[in-house]
């Protein structure tokens, strides 16, 4: 009897390849018999801007004086061909989100936070609400497949217009709304049935390919007389190509969304499997506007998993003019905020987790419809959250930028960056830390 | 109706009014749109003929003004994409994308037409005299369509709302994910899209029917008993199991 209690037992153990996660997916699937829909980005780990470290001054490069010597972080995009070109004072802007996705206290908040620091916003896939043209001082006007609420009158209240192709978060998918967001509101602007499912297309309606998209962009430079710049949004994927067609196509400004970047709802399986990290992106669009003459010229924007002024200043080290923020702007304003704990528990979540954006359950009142729900945000203190946010993010990126002895933010440069790992120094093209090596790079 | 082909509409009505020319051959399609852009509300140049499109793109886009314009010719891309108000005939035939958008109005077309005619069209009328290429309507919002001869293929694609008449024959997956749109086809339908069904044609919708006809001049000529009703099963409105093979 006693031996028998001797022989060691092996613990419980779980398996690396079914995890709790994989385990719960699988019955989940099998009991419902529908895929998994969920907002926000990719939450796997995949090479990021943590992986990179900035080197700062030595004896050969000497540093900026702190608050002293300037450092500018200004940016004017839509130089190309814009009449009049979209200045910001900060390099971050506010990534399209549409009314609907997130609430009207929601949108107005982003406007109020970006307008006092001096950056735009951007609509989404739902058109252009009042209290966001009102609150914001520079506002994009999304062009997106669906066309929801598109018309001449918002395209010249906007101060620029954003071709959408496609996101981070979904390259290749559409939009997605599900029933209970669909408010009488929603559908009013959407021109829909209250509370469907909306399916939104994935492809525009009346262009494929890059010779239409030059057509349609002359269309709508026509429609607004040159005024405004045309941005062009394209998901992380094979964005060499696509910045140089986009380029091609007589664009003023290139946003390129990475695999990590939020959406509102769209199916797992798609968030966390198509497209490409937003660190692998950004050198191949640099090297196609450089190669075709236009870096600085056809400025980029990059977004997906922005959380930091060191993001940021990674980013356009890397050769971004600017960057966009979704997630990290809500979160900003109160999302996912561990003083509503006990309601995430309730939802079956917890704080730093909820991610059921579609549901329009969110207890911050954010990604939600319901009247009920809306009114706990206040759109003038969410807005300071969000301008005292982006003031930091700028701070931070300043600092950095100093630190390696750069007069103005667009100075930064790769010869900046070091690599932690062998594959994030092959996608940013920068080496090795403590190694010349770039992967990837011949004769290295 | 073919006997003004020549002339502007109401020309021969307007005294005061004299028609104003624009010769793309001298002239670009920029100083062009500027031009109609700048007019303003109570402008007496409401009258316009364009020579020479030479298929040219975006021809007579975003106008905002009752004012009416003729194009002389074939035109290319999104010729009065995004109209409101103004009244534009084309002489002939239009490319991809003609009055996309449209708020209101009218834009009609003499020829034939290529894909996406009236895409995401959010009011007014559109007509076509000869035939429509695929995607007629892709997505419309509330313009109503009239089109004598026949469309391509998944034209009313995602239609939400609108009419889309058609005196000739519709090509395959008609009204394929159609929301609230209505369609009404003379002719023979090749086949129907996904939760697009064929429905009872009632009194208001002949009633309807008949308005769609007389706005295109042509109430006398056809007999709305002889059409059929297309729109939403409503099926797919809701994610559900059972529509998978759909999605
Ligand atoms: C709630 C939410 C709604 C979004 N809606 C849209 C949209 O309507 N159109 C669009 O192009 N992108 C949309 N996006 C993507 C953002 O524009 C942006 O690409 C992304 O949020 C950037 O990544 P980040 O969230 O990691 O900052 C949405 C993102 C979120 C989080």
């Amino acid at each position: 009897m006693n031996e028998h209690f001797r022989i060691p037992r092996t613990v419980p153990r779980k398996s690396a390849t079914f995890d709790d996660a994989s385990i719960a997916e699988i019955r989940r699937a099998a009991a419902t018999g529908i895929y998994d829909i969920r907002g926000a980005g990719a939450k796997r780990r995949v090479p990021n801007f943590d992986d990179l470290l900035f080197l700062g001054a030595s004896i050969s490069r000497y540093p900026l004086e702190g608050y002293r010597e300037k450092c500018g972080t200004e940016v004017v995009l839509g130089t190309r061909f814009a009449k009049k070109p979209i200045e910001l004072k900060i390099p971050v802007t506010i990534a399209g989100m549409s009314f609907g996705s997130l609430s009207g206290p929601a949108k107005e908040a982003l406007g109020r936070g970006a307008s006092a620091v001096g950056t735009s916003t951007t609509t989404g896939d739902g058109g252009m609400t009042p209290e966001e043209r009102g609150h914001s001082d520079i506002l994009v006007y999304q062009y997106l497949p669906s066309r929801y609420g598109m018309n001449p009158d918002d395209l010249r209240k906007a101060d620029a217009i954003e071709v959408v192709i496609g996101q981070g978060a979904k390259p290749g998918g559409g939009g997605m709304l599900l029933g209970q967001k669909i408010s009488p509101r929603v559908a009013q602007m959407r021109t829909l049935p209250e509370g469907i499912d909306q399916r939104s297309a994935c492809r525009h309606p009346d262009w494929t390919g890059p010779d239409d998209l030059e057509i349609k962009i002359e269309e709508l430079r026509e429609i607004t007389d040159w005024q405004k710049p045309i941005y062009v949004k394209v998901g992380a994927s094979r964005p060499y190509y696509d910045t140089a067609l986009a380029v091609k196509s007589g664009a003023d400004v290139v946003v390129v969304d990475g695999m990590q970047g939020g959406t509102a709802a769209t199916q797992e399986v798609f968030i966390e499997h198509v497209g490409i990290p937003t660190l692998a992106a950004i050198r191949q669009s640099v090297r196609a506007l450089q190669e075709l003459g236009q870096h600085r010229k056809v400025q980029l924007i990059v977004s997906g998993g922005i959380r930091s002024g060191a993001d940021v200043a990674k980013a356009l080290a890397l050769g971004a003019d600017a960057v966009a923020i979704g997630t990290a702007a809500l979160i900003a304003i109160g999302d996912n905020d561990p003083a509503l704990e006990a309601e995430y528990q309730k939802l079956g979540t917890t704080a730093g987790a909820y991610d059921d954006w579609h549901e329009g359950r969110d207890p911050a009142g954010i990604t939600t419809q319901e009247p009920e729900l809306m009114q706990r945000l206040d759109p003038v203190r969410a807005g300071q959250q969000l301008a005292n946010y982006l003031s930091v993010l700028t701070m931070e990126t300043q600092i950095i930028a100093r630190a390696c002895g750069k007069s103005h933010i667009h100075n930064l440069e790769p010869e900046d960056l070091v690599a932690l790992t062998v594959e994030s120094a092959a996608m940013a093209g920068v080496p090795l830390a403590g190694t010349d090596w770039i992967p990837g790079v011949e004769g290295r | 109706m073919q006997s003004s082909l020549a002339v502007a509409p109401n020309r021969a009505e307007s005294t005061l009014d004299s028609e104003r020319v624009f010769d793309l051959r001298t002239s670009t399609v920029r100083e062009l749109n500027q031009k109609l852009h700048s007019l303003s509300e109570d402008t007496n140049e409401k009258f316009w003929r364009v020579e020479n499109p030479r298929g040219r793109h975006a021809i007579a886009v975003g106008l905002d003004l009752p004012i009416s314009v003729t194009i002389n010719g074939h035109v290319g891309y999104y010729c009065a994409g995004m109209n409101k108000r103004a009244d534009v005939t084309v002489q002939g035939n239009a490319g991809v994308g003609v009055a996309e958008n449209i708020v209101s109005g009218r834009v009609h077309v003499r020829g034939d037409v290529s894909q996406s005619a009236g895409a995401t069209g959010i009011g007014g009328n559109l007509i076509i005299d000869g035939n429509a290429s695929a995607r007629c309507g892709i997505s419309m919002k509330g313009v109503n369509i009239l089109v004598k001869g026949s469309v391509g293929h998944m034209s009313a694609f995602m239609a939400q709302a609108g009419t889309l008449t058609v005196l000739g024959d519709a090509g395959e997956a008609l009204g394929d994910s159609i929301y609230e749109a209505r369609l009404y086809v003379r002719g023979s339908v090749a086949s129907l899209g996904a939760d697009c069904m064929e429905k009872e044609m009632r009194d208001e919708h002949k009633a309807q029917l008949f308005k769609e006809l007389e706005s295109a001049g042509i109430a006398g000529e056809v007999d709305v008993s002889s059409f059929r009703r297309y729109g939403s099963a409503r099926q797919l409105y809701h994610f559900h199991i059972d529509n998978i093979s759909s999605y």
